[in-house]
């Protein structure tokens, strides 16, 4: 099994190369083929060394496949090896298996598209990239698959930048996404500094292990590597303060959103805080700091869903909260809870964003709501996959797989060790608000009378993936009941052998069962209130909207006026510097090499003058000078 | 056998060398310029010859009958040149070929 490690990364990547090649003179049915396949493949491959994995896995089992050496200088040589555990076995299995459902849908939802194999070949090179991260045994290698990504994520943002009408809309949501993500890969390549002064390797086990004899609990290095590596985190996985580039990423086309936005790429933050966990014990602060943004995180990102116009957006803001969730669960040491949330979640974001990009299709490119709906009868399958999705989303009880991991989440918030009563109750409002939300959007879009006649009919290859994710969002949940509905737990027997078990308070203030029962009938009121306030009695909310409520609307429309308050704090000032500074000291350096080079240019193309003497009168004359300076010297 | 004048003999290479030289610089006519690039390199086989018989070595007249082997293919070479010159230009005069600079 080790043997074949290496050609999980390798298909997408060859498909990559093949596409970009190749892919303008491949025949057009190729094209999918070529895409589509290499995934499936990887796919495979996944699902054999997976069940393989699965007969060894005990405590500490991981293999490895050392490929080369990358570089060596001095003592730091940083390894190309992967490394397969149970922490990267799930990642992976998600990113091959979902990123192999979204392929098969994109193969039908871009086929009319110009740029259809440049399409495949980019999130074909994602996959690899994603790839690369889960599988790095070396934190450099990691950070090759993390900005191997974060290009990917740009190139697809901006997929449609020649688009007639939003082209100037596209580049810059990609520029944004790219500048924002920026910053908190800045951060973390500062903590990957850090890492290699104290400990001269990358690799991540050797750090691992030895963190603990070497940085003392609290001391300022283990806190300085936890808060950089944070915000690293905190940049991919649209985390506050660095959330605002995520909405707006919903430029690109629905597959991009379903697969980048949604299932893999913006939960690498989340792989790796859990793959660096020993690095947050030992800085019991900045774990608390993961906690408390998460839990700011989902609140603020769930009411903000409330307000939008733009289905996608919903879903944006949406997964911003969830995985807001994630960190939470991080942050109270619930590392096995954020994972299966992690993979619970790729399955019906995934779902639900392919699933509303097939109504967007319908409806002829129309992203708003309000101009959706009764869409119940002419898309059956998309409704009922939809409607899957947002049970999971909304945590309906016991029947989705959505209710099995947030309940985790909730149930470790509250009795941790490291949680509280205060993070436990912005996840239970913010899950109430979600529940809400979700089912604000399923009403709108397909209930009431219809406003946009549809004209299109999806077909098999945007079917099966939505069934397919449709039925995991329902069942996926019961790979791990919670403690009280009996001891089924194989999701974190699984992963224990990677990540340490959360340590639970002695005598918690409540029982698990109370709060379950909380957390079921919180969604279904939410359910209920979505039904009253937009089916049933719509005109108070409208009066309310347009009315005195107005600016509130407007402020959770606008995702708490963020992106206006780092316009005001960061952008424009900086606009206004670079404009004050137009004509600055060092300008003046790099424009004199500038003059001087064309200055030189004039001069000396005046001896090309084609006159064959001349030029070996040159010859000559220069031979002479320098026979002379060897005889001088 | 006398000893050889390599003094001597090494003034007449430089002579030949800078006659050669002087002859590529001022001709304009470029059968005159290949002859005198001939001109170079019997100067430069002079010195080499020169050279291996001071040191009694063979490797000086090797290199001589390197640049004959080398001046006969870039005689044939520069022949086959110049005569396709005089078929488009109607000239020999190198000056004629400057308008190939742009």
């Amino acid at each position: 099994m080790v043997t074949q490690l290496w050609l999980i990364p390798a298909f997408p990547l060859a498909g990559f190369l093949i596409l970009s090649l190749f892919g303008t003179r491949l025949p057009r049915k190729m094209v999918p083929l070529i895409g589509v396949g290499v995934v499936g493949v990887a796919a495979l491959i996944t699902i054999i060394t997976g069940i393989d994995f699965l007969q060894h896995n005990t405590a500490g089992y991981f293999v490895e496949q050392h490929l080369w050496t990358w570089f060596s200088i001095g003592s730091f040589s940083p390894e190309m090896t992967l490394h397969l555990d149970a922490l990267s076995l799930c990642f992976i299995f998600v990113i091959t298996f979902v990123g192999f459902l979204i392929h098969l849908y994109s193969a039908e939802f871009m086929k009319d598209d110009k740029g259809y194999s440049r399409f495949f070949a980019y999130i074909n090179l994602f996959i690899f990239s994603m790839l690369t991260l889960v599988l790095a045994n070396d934190l450099l290698l990691l950070y090759l698959g993390w900005e191997g990504v974060g290009l990917c994520s740009f190139l697809l943002i901006g997929f449609w930048y020649n688009d007639s009408v939003d082209a100037e809309k596209n580049a810059y949501a990609a520029r944004k996404s790219f500048l924002i993500t920026r910053i908190g890969d800045t951060a973390m390549i500062l903590g990957l500094f850090l890492l290699v002064k104290d400990f001269d390797t990358l690799n991540i086990s050797t750090i691992l292990n030895e963190a603990p004899n070497v940085w003392t609990a609290n001391s300022s290095e283990a806190v300085w590597a936890a808060v950089l590596l944070l915000g690293g985190a905190l940049g991919k996985s649209a985390q506050l303060p660095l959330q605002t580039w995520l909405p707006d990423a919903m430029a690109g086309p629905s597959p991009v959103s379903a697969l980048i936005h949604a299932a893999t790429m913006v939960t690498a933050g989340v792989y790796l805080l859990a793959r660096t966990h020993v690095l947050f014990s030992l800085a019991p602060s900045i774990q608390l700091l993961v906690a408390i943004i998460g839990a700011a995180t989902l609140f603020i990102a769930s009411f903000s869903a409330l307000a939008q116009h733009d289905i996608k957006r919903v879903l944006a803001y949406s997964t911003i909260s969830q995985i807001g969730y994630m960190f939470l669960a991080l942050g109270v040491g619930a590392w096995s809870a954020a994972i299966f949330h992690f993979m619970i979640h790729a399955f019906f974001k995934a779902l639900l964003f392919l699933a509303a990009g097939a109504v967007i299709l319908a409806v002829h490119h129309e992203h708003s709501m309000f101009k959706m709906g009764g869409l119940r009868k002419k898309l059956p399958v998309v409704f009922w996959t939809f409607l899957f999705g947002s049970a999971a989303l909304a945590s309906i009880p016991l029947v989705t797989a959505g209710f099995y991991s947030k309940d985790a989440i909730l149930w470790y918030s509250f009795a941790g060790t490291n949680g509280s009563v205060w993070l436990w109750l912005t996840g239970i409002v913010a899950a109430f608000v979600t529940s809400l939300y979700t089912f604000r959007m399923v009403f709108l879009t397909f209930f009431g009378e219809e406003k946009t006649p549809t004209h299109y009919k999806p077909g098999l290859a945007i079917k099966i993936p939505l069934i397919v994710l449709g039925i995991l969002s329902l069942v996926a949940g019961f790979i791990e009941l919670p403690h009280n509905f009996g001891h089924f737990t194989p999701f974190s027997d699984f992963v224990s052998t990677t990540l340490p078990p959360v340590s639970l308070l002695a005598n918690p203030a409540a029982g698990e069962t109370v709060l379950q029962v909380l957390a079921g009938v919180l969604a279904l009121v939410g359910v209920w209130l979505a039904w009253q306030l937009y089916i049933k009695k719509p005109e108070p909310l409208r009066q309310f909207k347009y009315g005195s409520g107005a600016g509130l609307f407007r402020f959770l429309h606008d995702g708490w006026k963020f992106d206006q308050l780092y316009d005001v704090v960061f952008v424009k000032p900086f606009v206004w510097l670079s404009k004050i500074d137009r004509r600055d000291f060092v300008d003046r350096i790099y424009g004199a090499v500038g003059f001087f080079n064309v200055a030189m240019n004039v001069v000396f193309s005046r001896t090309q003058n084609g006159k064959l003497r001349y030029y070996l009168l040159g010859i000559g004359i220069g031979a002479f000078i320098v026979l002379t300076i060897i005889l001088a010297l | 056998m006398s000893e050889l004048p390599i003094n001597a003999g090494l003034v007449l290479a430089a002579l030949l060398f800078l006659t050669g030289l002087l002859g590529v610089l001022i001709r304009r006519n470029i059968l005159f310029m290949l002859m005198s690039v001939e001109i170079m390199f019997n100067a430069a086989g002079l010195a080499f010859v020169l050279g291996g018989a001071k040191w009694g070595e063979a490797d000086g007249q090797v290199m001589l009958i390197f640049i004959l082997a080398m001046a006969a293919a870039e005689v044939s070479v520069g022949l086959a040149l110049i005569l396709q010159m005089h078929r488009l230009f109607k000239s020999v005069d190198s000056d004629v070929l400057s308008i190939m600079k742009d």
